[in-house]
């Protein structure tokens, strides 16, 4: 089976949930990448290089830049002529342009797997991840998006792929991009962390939040996240969110503090591999599944363990 | 302009799901059920529109059982204009759901399909933005922000890295995230009134979809469980397992 898997970048280097996309194609068959974008053939080298890799596809143009669905969709399913499945990381990116691919190449998407069990069987988490479907394509061609918690990263260098141009229709005229607010942080990624500090509700107000989860994640060099109802909230940015539409992640250490756990919150962090709770109710659910917990006030607890630390 | 608002009956998301025994599926018998998050989101929205003067009128559509007349009565209570249901027992995967919705915007030709981005049952986050792409419309997926002025909409979408802004010509196809917007609760009046308002029941055939399924679920299974762990009774207990574990 011939794959091709879209490389999530930002038209300067390639992005760490195309590797674990990548271990997943490898599982299938042998590995082409799109690369799409504008003034990014640093992109496409750095993706020749990942391990495992025959060739990239390596489209460039302006309208390719900020991955338009509108604009990137037609120029995949020009490639899938000759592929047997597209494969994107189920990033915002790929879950916006590969259910766009799989309609108009008639084709139901298995989104968000979290293994290969056959050609065309895959496992994949509905009701929140309170339970695991088993499905089998019926499809000729396959679209799948992956779950980067799932699948180990393939190796970023050691690889020899050949970078071949192709160009596709361009714009769309459908859609412009008109700007964004992408938050910068010395932090590190959610997505990629080993070790998370997550805030909920119970910080009360966005300084709060700063004075009492910051000083503990600089400590540990952690990432910070939040439960829906801390953003919901406006105590941090929507990009902070781990949960069931939020962030999936799967960190070492997960250290959930004031968050009672929904099931919606759960369904974004249980696969951490060791989960540590604070939180001053000693029957809020986030105990049921945390490896250690403390019962305590956050507000003195918090600051006491950064000092001890 | 008319807007489309497609709507879902699904488990309440209060409701903890549990795996049949036998594992083909998840027990619903009993369970309540509710409209989907995300479409009381879409719902919100467009009657704002409708409120600001942007729309006229707006059609609430669901793909499901009888009961999810129920769905369509809610979102006319909030305050949609008439409903479709278009009945079936069957479980319709979101490429058929897209192409019976793609029949629908042929006949109405609304400015906007307002969709929840994802229904929290199955998760798939698909049917937007393929009834996008089978319609030929302009996406703008995972709203925060929704914007209608003259022929085009600017929608903010939440991405991974924080937001962006796209600018969309009309007619177009938006999905909803949490933060769009908070939907209200019908007011017994409106409940009442909805009770009157026309919904129209067809089949997937009226529309000539297909709805066969294209994924057979071979089994469904329970995820593995994590089981408590142990309580530390200070910060003193906190500190060291951390550093048990090697973080501190």
């Amino acid at each position: 089976m011939k794959t091709l898997v879209w490389v999530e970048h930002d038209n300067a280097s390639v992005k760490d949930a195309t590797l674990s996309a990548v271990t997943a194609a490898a599982k299938l068959g042998e590995v082409h990448l799109l690369v799409a974008g504008s003034g990014a053939r640093a992109v496409a080298d750095a993706a020749a290089q990942i391990a495992g890799v025959g060739k990239v596809h390596f489209a460039d143009d302006a309208a390719y830049e900020h991955a338009l669905a509108e604009n990137i969709a037609p120029l995949i399913v020009d490639l899938m002529g000759h592929h047997d499945a597209f494969v994107a990381p189920a990033t915002t990116t790929g879950k916006n342009v590969a259910p766009r691919v799989a309609a108009l190449l008639d084709v139901a998407q298995i989104s968000d797997i979290l293994s290969v069990e056959g050609e065309k069987t895959f496992t994949r988490p509905i009701y929140a991840g309170n339970a695991i479907a088993t499905v089998e394509s019926s499809d000729p061609k396959l679209v799948i998006t992956v779950r980067g918690t799932a699948f180990a990263k393939a190796e970023a260098t050691g690889g020899s792929g050949v970078v071949e141009d192709v160009t596709g229709a361009g714009d769309a005229g459908l859609s412009s991009f008109v700007g964004a607010e992408i938050a910068k942080s010395e932090r590190p990624e959610l997505t990629s962390a080993k070790i998370i500090v997550s805030g909920g509700r119970a910080l009360k107000d966005s300084e709060t939040f700063e004075a009492t989860i910051m000083p503990l994640a600089d400590k540990l060099g952690a990432a910070v996240g939040a439960s829906r109802a801390a953003v919901d909230a406006g105590y941090v940015p929507n990009d902070y969110q781990v949960g069931q539409t939020g962030k999936i992640v799967a960190p070492e250490v997960y250290i959930a503090v004031g968050i009672s756990g929904a099931i919606q919150h759960l369904a974004g962090m249980k696969d951490s591999k060791t989960i540590i709770a604070i939180n001053k109710d000693e029957d809020a659910p986030i105990f049921q599944v945390a490896d250690v917990g403390l019962v305590a006030d956050l507000f003195s607890a918090v600051p006491e363990l950064t000092g001890k630390l | 302009m008319k807007i489309i608002v497609p709507v879902k009956r699904v488990i309440d998301y209060n409701v903890k799901p549990r795996v049949k025994a036998d594992g083909t599926g998840v027990d619903l018998a009993n369970v309540k059920m509710s409209m989907n998050p995300f479409d009381e989101i879409a719902v919100e929205e467009a009657i704002r529109l409708k409120e600001a003067g942007k729309a006229e009128e707006i059609i609430a559509v669901s793909v499901g059982p009888a009961k999810a007349q129920e769905t369509l009565r809610t979102a006319l209570a909030m305050g949609a204009d008439r409903a479709i249901l278009i009945e079936t027992d069957a479980e319709v995967e979101p490429l058929a759901v897209a192409k019976i919705l793609k029949a629908i915007v042929a006949e109405e030709n609304p400015g906007l399909v307002i969709l929840g981005k994802q229904a929290i049952d199955d998760d798939s986050n698909q049917t937007g933005q393929m009834l996008a792409a089978l319609t030929g419309r302009p996406q703008g997926t995972f709203a925060s922000k929704v914007d209608v002025a003259g022929d085009s909409v600017s929608v903010t979408r939440e991405v991974d890295g924080g937001l962006e802004t796209v600018k969309l010509a009309l007619p177009a196809i938006v999905t909803t995230d949490l933060r769009l917007n908070e939907p209200r609760y019908a007011s017994l009046p409106n409940i009442m009134k909805a009770k009157k308002k026309q919904l129209d029941v067809k089949s997937p055939a009226d529309y000539g979809v297909d709805i066969a399924p294209r994924l057979k679920t071979l089994k469904v299974s329970e995820p593995p469980v994590r089981s408590a762990g142990i309580k530390v009774a200070d910060v003193d207990g906190l500190v060291a397992k951390l550093k048990e574990l090697g973080v501190a």
